[in-house]
Formats: C-alpha cells, structure tokens, sequence
C-alpha cells in the first residue's frame, strides 16, 4: 500500500494526470466523432477504411463502438505513461532513493504497476463516459437510432466492452514497463514501444499475415474488440487471443521483473 | 556493536576489481570520513552498503544485520549516494512526501526537515528550479526523513557555497552528538579533518588506513620548515641539513627538512653557525591532505 500510495502521489501530478486524461478524452472525442460523422462516407468510418452502418450502430451493441475503437489509441496513452513512469526512475536517479526506502525490488514493482493500473482505469472510465455522452450526443445529426442503446442488453454490452477495453489497455501498458525496465530511457521506450506496435506489426502482418495471430498489439486489438477485427485471422477466438498475449506479457514480465531484481543499480 | 562492520568485500567487473577485500569499521555514534581519490571504490562500497549492487563476495553487517538482508537495517539508515535525485517537476516537498510514504514516514517532518537544512519558504517550488547547494540540501532532507540511526552521505556539501558547508558540518556534528552515526565520503579533506573522529581511506579499491584520524595524523612523520633571511642561502642551508643526515628540499622561499620537532633548536644552530640567518623555523605535522597524498600517491 506504501508502495502504491507513494507512486499516486507522481501520477496525480497536474501535468502528467491532466495532459493525460485530456489526451484521453480527445482521442476518444475524434474517433466517436468520425464514426458518426463520417457515417456516409464513401472512404468509410473506421479503422482502415472500414465502414460501419446506421443498422449497426442502432444495434444494442451500437453504443459501444466508438469506445471499443479507440483502445488502440487509449492503449498507447497507456504504454507512453507506464513506459515514462518506470524508465524515469533510471533517467532520474531517483531508482536509487526508492530503493534505500524500499529494498524489497519485486514488491516495489508490483506497487509501481498496481498504482499505474488504476491510473488506466481511470482512463479506460473517462474514455468510456466521453464516447457514450459522444455519441448520444451525435446520434441525432448521424440519424441513428438509440432506441436500443437504453436497454438492458446494451448495458450488458458496454460492461464487457469496458472491461475488453481495461485488459487491453493494461496490456498495453504492461508492454511499456517491461520496455521502460529492459531500456531504461523514456525516449527509447516509447519510441521503440510505439514504433513496434504501429508500424512493424503492420508491416510484418502484411508480409506474412499468420504472424498477426502472434503480435501482442493484434492480440490485445482482438481482445479489446471482443473478437477478431480486422487483419487479424477470423478464426481467433477471444479466448484464444486473451490466453495468447498473456502469455506472452506474462513470460516477457516475470524476465524483466527477474533481471530487475538482480540487476545492480550502479547510476 | 558497530554501525558498519564489512569483512573482505568484493566487486568485481569482469576483469575489473573495483573494490577489493575491504575490510573495516564504524563503531557507533562517530563521524567516519570515507576518502580515497576517484575511482577507488568509494561510491562502490556505499552502493554495496545500501543493497544497490551485489557484493561478489565478503560479508558485512550494518546496525548488526547483514547486508543480504537490507529489509532489515534500511529503515533505520538516511542516505545520499552519488548526489541528490529527484522528480523534476514535482516541489522538493512533493518529493520528500513521496519518500515518506514509500518508508512509511510521517508527512509532520517534511517541513521540519525543510527547514531545518535551510530550504525554508522553498520547499513549495519545483525541484528543476533549484540551486545545486539547493538540491544538496534537499537530499540531505531525504537521508534525514527516517530519523536514522547511520547516516550515509556521499559528497554531501558538493556545490554549496562556504557557509553552507560550515551548516552542513554544523548539523553532522549535533546528529553525531544526538547518537546518529555519520558515515561520510568528500573531497573536501579539511571538512573531514575537522569532523571526522574516524577515517576510513582508499585506494585502488583497498582498504589501506581504517581506524582514529589522530592515530592516521600522529603516523605521518612531522618535518621542519625553514626559511631563511635571504633565499640565496637556501641551497648552502640545504646542503648542511642534507650533510648531517636530514633530507630537505626546496620549495619555493622555504626549506621542508625531513625531522622531528625536537631538531629544531639543532637546524636554527647550524644555520647560525654558518653565518645563516633564519625568519622562520616551524615545526609542522602534515594535515591529513598531506597525509592523504602520500598515502594515496595522487599529487
């Protein structure tokens, strides 16, 4: 709890909890916005062209759409500040102050990750508020029924959709500890963090597409969509996709948390 | 019981030994300079001291726990090691609470211990707009945050300006009084002269004096400064003192002649009997900065 509490206490600072509850909220505003906006659009109104109906946005499931879309984007926010939070500590200096206080290095971790996770809770509840105020907001001018929207189905609906959204978005930040604590340097992690998810795992599903049922930034787009979207093999279940990049964090973070513990702590 | 107690404790990197078999200790409630020229291991062994890096082999004990067991003894210990670190964009009071909470520490002596290493009316401001004399203090705060019972501070008054480093010295003292012991590593000789009731040096990652500086002081042979009247005697006055037994040399007006205090009254004869003059005739025992350099061969 000491642990926890004394990491709250650097992510609830103005800049870094305000900068990032509006990115956040902006990132969730643009993509509901286009989704709705864009609704007649021939070039489409989602991810990579796709194109998403009145019918299907009427549906139950409809209100939950914008909000599942923007996990990608909310899983980056996620990733930059989990990767900053912890390779901070070697560019500061500070590690070292932590660990006088607390010596016990995988206990300090897990408090680090705990206090970070419920920093993207708060996150993955913000985006959600904003992308269902959003998008009754812009139904009238997209003409989308929202009639099933209020239903008990459609509740149901936005909770397992919120909590795909949190898994996947803890996913993410996940990625980014474990880069923070192999690189020790914010700029790389994020970088190379970012880097990886947007662009080699694009292009090296398009090279050979089976790799994409292996990418841990498919996977948790799997996850966080509740199924397969697109680019990803259809014939990866949730299940499947869930088991998979657990897995692979679950391995890649007791390494790091491993190497972290015996690693000295010479600057 | 010893404050610190380390028996043949190694690092090594690779090829490199960066400190090797040191062996000393620290009783209680003293002030214990820790010096050595850079690179011979100082920062090494704190970093071993406070459980930052992994002893290759050896053995120590701190407040009677051992080091491979640093839940047990952190608690009681303060520490700066390799100068203050801190959030930059937090307050300096910001980042002292965020200390206290991690050690469990009350949040009351963050502004006590503001004040009292002189950050009154600063500890509401971002640690980035701090002075380096400013940050010292800081970290100085933060070693004191769990009112310890060893104080280990790594360079503690680098960058504060002369008055800043008498309060420094000033405030190790009244904790050495109040039974804290102070566990001190600096450049700054004089400083550790005049606080330090024990020393422990290195060099070349060897331990090579543990033990009382009076006892490092009274091993240093003392010599006698000459300087005559006129400096052209100063070769003929070399060459007699050299003659009867007592290597001198030359440095600058002034003769440094390697004896005792007792052969003062036979150099001020001998000069006088060869018509030699002298202005000065001083009995010097050499502070530990003479003694540092000639253990330590760095001059």
């Amino acid at each position: 709890m000491r642990i926890f509490l004394s990491e709250w206490r650097k992510l609830r600072r103005p800049t870094l909890f305000l900068g990032s509850m509006g990115a956040v909220i902006a990132v969730t505003a643009l993509i509901v916005s286009l989704l709705f906006l864009l609704i007649d659009s021939d070039t489409g109104n989602a991810e990579r062209g796709m194109r998403i109906t009145r019918e299907i946005l009427a549906l139950s499931s409809g209100i939950t759409i914008g909000f599942s879309n923007s996990s990608g984007l909310l899983g980056l926010v996620a990733l930059c500040v989990f990767a900053a939070q912890t390779a901070q500590e070697y560019s500061y200096g500070t590690l070292r102050n932590l660990l006088v206080r607390e010596p016990r290095r995988l206990r300090l971790l897990i408090g680090k990750y705990l206090s970070m996770s419920i920093f993207a809770l708060i996150s993955v509840i913000i985006s959600a508020i904003t992308s269902v105020a959003l998008a009754f907001a812009l139904s009238g001018t997209a003409k989308v029924e929202t009639a099933a929207w209020r239903t008990a189905d459609a509740r149901v609906e936005l909770l397992e959709t919120f909590i795909n959204v949190l898994i996947s978005t803890i996913g993410y930040g996940t990625i980014g500890m474990i880069l923070g604590l192999i690189l020790r340097s914010p700029i790389s992690s994020i970088s190379i963090g970012v880097g990886w998810l947007l662009v080699v795992e694009s292009i090296v599903s398009i090279a050979w597409s089976p790799s994409a049922d292996w990418m841990p930034g498919s996977l948790l787009g799997v996850v966080a969509a509740g199924g397969s979207p697109l680019g990803v093999s259809e014939s990866l279940s949730y299940t499947e996709a869930l088991i998979r990049v657990s897995a692979l964090l679950l391995v890649a973070a007791v390494a790091s948390g491993l190497t972290f513990r015996r690693r000295d702590v010479a600057s | 019981m010893s404050a610190i107690s380390v028996a043949g404790l190694t690092k090594r990197y690779g090829e490199l030994i960066a400190v090797n078999g040191a062996t000393f200790e620290v009783p209680l409630g003293t002030i214990c300079g820790f010096v050595g020229p850079n690179g011979s291991g100082k920062t090494t062994t704190i970093r071993m001291l406070l459980s930052l890096i992994e002893p290759t082999s050896g053995s120590g004990q701190i407040l009677d726990e051992s080091i491979s067991h640093p839940e047990r003894y952190l608690s009681k210990v303060g520490a700066m090691i390799e100068g203050p670190a801190f959030y930059p964009a937090l307050s300096g009071a910001e980042n002292l609470k965020v200390l206290a909470t991690l050690g469990g520490y009350s949040h009351d002596r963050v502004p006590e211990l503001i004040d009292l290493v002189g950050l009154s009316g600063r500890g509401g401001d971002k640690y980035k707009t701090y002075s380096l004399g400013m940050k010292q203090r800081l970290g100085i705060a933060a070693a004191l945050l769990p009112n310890p019972k060893l104080l280990i501070l790594d360079e503690p008054t680098n960058g504060l300006d002369p008055a800043g480093i008498q309060e420094i010295r000033d405030l190790l003292s009244k904790l050495a009084k109040d039974g804290v012991t102070v566990f001190v590593s600096s450049h700054l000789l004089s400083e550790i002269e005049m606080i330090s009731e024990y020393l422990v040096m290195l060099r070349k990652g060897e331990v090579i004096f543990f033990g009382k500086t009076i006892d490092l002081l009274h091993r240093s042979r003392p010599i006698i400064v000459a300087r005559p009247e006129s400096t052209s005697d100063l070769v003929k006055l070399k060459n007699l003192v050299d003659s009867v037994g007592h290597p001198a040399v030359i440095d600058g007006d002034l003769l440094r002649v390697d004896a005792g205090e007792d052969w003062s009254a036979e150099l001020n004869k001998l000069a006088f009997e060869n018509n030699i003059l002298l202005r000065q005739l001083t009995p010097v025992r050499p502070n530990l900065e003479e003694t540092f350099f000639e253990m330590t061969e760095e001059r």
